[in-house]
């Protein structure tokens, strides 16, 4: 019986990360090969592991295409990701305790209307939305990105709403006894307790907004403003057939996002379900 | 303890700021504003567009319902919605399939579980980025590893790019690849299922496979529920990948509905024409979601 089962679970183990292999395996070979020389990337030949690591690929592809190097793109990503993640968890914090802990009229018409929003297609706004920014003027800058981000995001307004759902009344109504008013209750008992959401959210929030392609693409026409990923597909563009340096870049834009979970793993995992399955 | 230092200050302050309802406005603010400014007026213009022949900087000029007896007999239009619907249609199903798969076969409680779950995770962490877009372009392309092995077992000048039926493959495994959010939902689920209702069908003499279909689906039909709205939607609104990947190619077999209104209103100015085609797919994907919310009273269980 006991060798059984400890055949069983190594056949189980095996299988596990044999598949887990394969699931990263794409992403192994974007590291090895920023790591290759030209001819070693792609065709017949290629060997998995580089037969001589070469380092030139990533100060070369630092460098960029044009004028500016990926220094400027990366301090654009930084500044766009981080001011909107704090703008996201800010503004989504404060939405979803309306929802979910105030009784006011037009509670019931906000939150469908966040659900709306929620399930709405991006692609019908883009254009409108894009005139919008335009006659302001403010195609060209990092607001359109940004700005929106302080708005509230209903994916992490719904998130968030779930949690505090989950939080104990009581604690609301005894905080109330103590002389607690709406304001002090978020701030004093609902933001400590939701912090597990809060950092899926800052986890999530960043990625996604690190990760933006389209956003950038409509809003940033100057290279100067461009982010990592907008910048990484012109220089992949430019290169041509010359892989290496644009496998360096891909790997190093994924960098912070990689650095960011590997530190938050453990609460992400539980965030993320936290709400939803109740929903 | 803290708490005690606002005890004063609810008295004092004017009962106005402590109205529920005030305070409910106040806190939320942020999404009334992104309602009505980023939501409900760009659907106004949207609509008011649709019916406009408009360019940006120029003065739209009203034509009717030009635009969608226009759309009726567009071909490009029609291919994408098309290939949008063959590639949800296959897409949707295989990463939800793939997801609970990999969710069950990760309930087994070991103390790499956690380690494994973040692994199998990383996809989705990093699958939606240009990086991955411009990767995924070369591991799928002609000199490829893939490519060069399926060449390596015998079928001699296969391509995904250069093919109009086999490019929305690496698309739609791309899409499957990063199945990590569905994953994490279905795992939760899946914890939630007492064991003695296994442990009852085992009794019983039921097999694993029956225990699957009559006890496990059953219960995670609501997730399911939840998971196939969800990606649907973002299955019809894919743009980067196909964006970067095959640019809407060959011969237009990726041109995918989110790329042609991209396309058609930035590159080719017809700004009007893509809010109509934008309130279509609107219309289209509105009616699939009705229709799966209608018929999901049929197929969902809830307990209570």
């Amino acid at each position: 019986m006991y060798s059984r089962r400890v055949l069983r679970d190594t056949i189980y183990h095996i299988f596990v990360i044999a598949f887990g292999i394969l699931m990263v395996y794409p992403v192994l070979w974007m590291i090895l090969s920023s790591f290759k020389m030209k001819s070693e990337i792609l065709g017949n030949n290629a060997p998995f592991l580089p037969s001589k690591w070469v380092f030139e690929n990533y100060p070369n592809g630092w460098q960029g295409s044009g004028s500016l190097t990926f220094a400027t793109y990366f301090r654009n990503s930084i500044i766009v990701s981080v001011l909107g993640t704090l703008g996201t968890v800010i503004s989504s914090a404060m939405v979803s305790y309306a929802l979910a802990r105030i009784n006011f009229k037009g509670r019931k018409f906000w939150f469908t209307a966040m659900i709306m929003t929620m399930l709405l297609p991006g692609q019908v706004l883009m254009i409108p939305q894009y005139i919008i920014w335009n006659r302001l003027k403010l195609v060209g800058t990092f607001i359109p990105l940004v700005l929106p981000k302080f708005l509230g995001w209903p994916f992490f307004i719904y998130m968030m709403m779930q949690f505090i759902r989950g939080l104990p009344k009581e604690l609301d109504e005894a905080a109330m006894i103590d002389g607690c008013n709406k304001y002090s209750i978020f701030a004093l008992i609902v933001l400590p307790l939701l912090y597990p959401s809060i950092i899926t959210t800052i986890v999530i929030s960043f990625y996604w907004i690190w990760d933006d392609y389209m956003g950038p693409l409509l809003y940033l026409s100057k290279p100067a403003l461009y982010t990592v990923s907008l910048a990484i597909k012109g220089f992949a563009d430019a290169q041509g057939t010359n892989f290496g340096p644009m496998f360096a870049m891909s790997t190093l834009s994924l960098i912070p996002v990689f650095l960011l979970f590997l530190f938050f793993n453990r609460y992400l995992m539980d965030g993320v379900t936290a709400g939803a399955v109740k929903g | 303890m803290q708490a005690a230092k606002y005890r004063n200050g609810v008295r004092r302050k004017g009962s106005l700021m402590q109205n529920e309802n005030v305070v409910g406005y106040i806190f939320a603010a942020p999404f009334i504003i992104s309602f009505l400014c980023l939501t409900m007026i760009p659907m106004a213009l949207s609509l008011y567009y649709s019916f406009c022949d408009y360019k940006i900087a120029a003065t739209p000029v009203w034509v009717g319902f030009k635009n969608f007896a226009n759309l009726m007999n567009d071909a490009t239009f029609g291919n994408s919605l098309l290939v949008t619907i063959q590639y949800v249609i296959i897409g949707v199903p295989l990463k939800l399939i793939f997801a609970l798969f990999v969710a069950m076969l990760l309930t087994k409680p070991t103390k790499l579980q956690g380690f494994y779950r973040a692994v199998y995770y990383i996809p989705s962490l990093i699958g939606g980025s240009v990086a991955v877009a411009l990767v995924w372009k070369q591991l799928f392309g002609s000199r490829g590893p893939v490519v060069t092995m399926i060449k390596a077992l015998g079928a001699k000048g296969f391509s995904f790019f250069g093919s109009t039926t086999w490019a929305f493959l690496p698309l739609v495994l791309c899409n499957a690849w990063q199945f990590g959010s569905s994953m994490l939902i279905f795992a939760s689920g899946l914890k939630q299922i007492p064991k003695d209702y296994y442990e009852a069908a085992e009794i019983d003499g039921a097999n694993a496979v029956q225990r699957f279909f009559s006890i496990t689906l059953p219960i995670l039909s609501p997730i399911i529920l939840f998971n196939l709205i969800m990606q649907l939607i973002s299955g019809f609104m894919t743009f980067t990948q196909a964006q970067i990947i095959t640019d809407g190619g060959p011969n237009y077999a990726t041109n995918y509905i989110a790329l042609n209104i991209f396309k058609e209103g930035f590159a080719y100015q017809h700004m009007g024409y893509a809010c109509a085609e934008s309130w279509i797919m609107l219309l289209i994907m509105a009616a699939i979601t009705g229709i799966i919310f209608k018929t999901s009273s049929h197929w969902t269980f809830y307990e209570n």
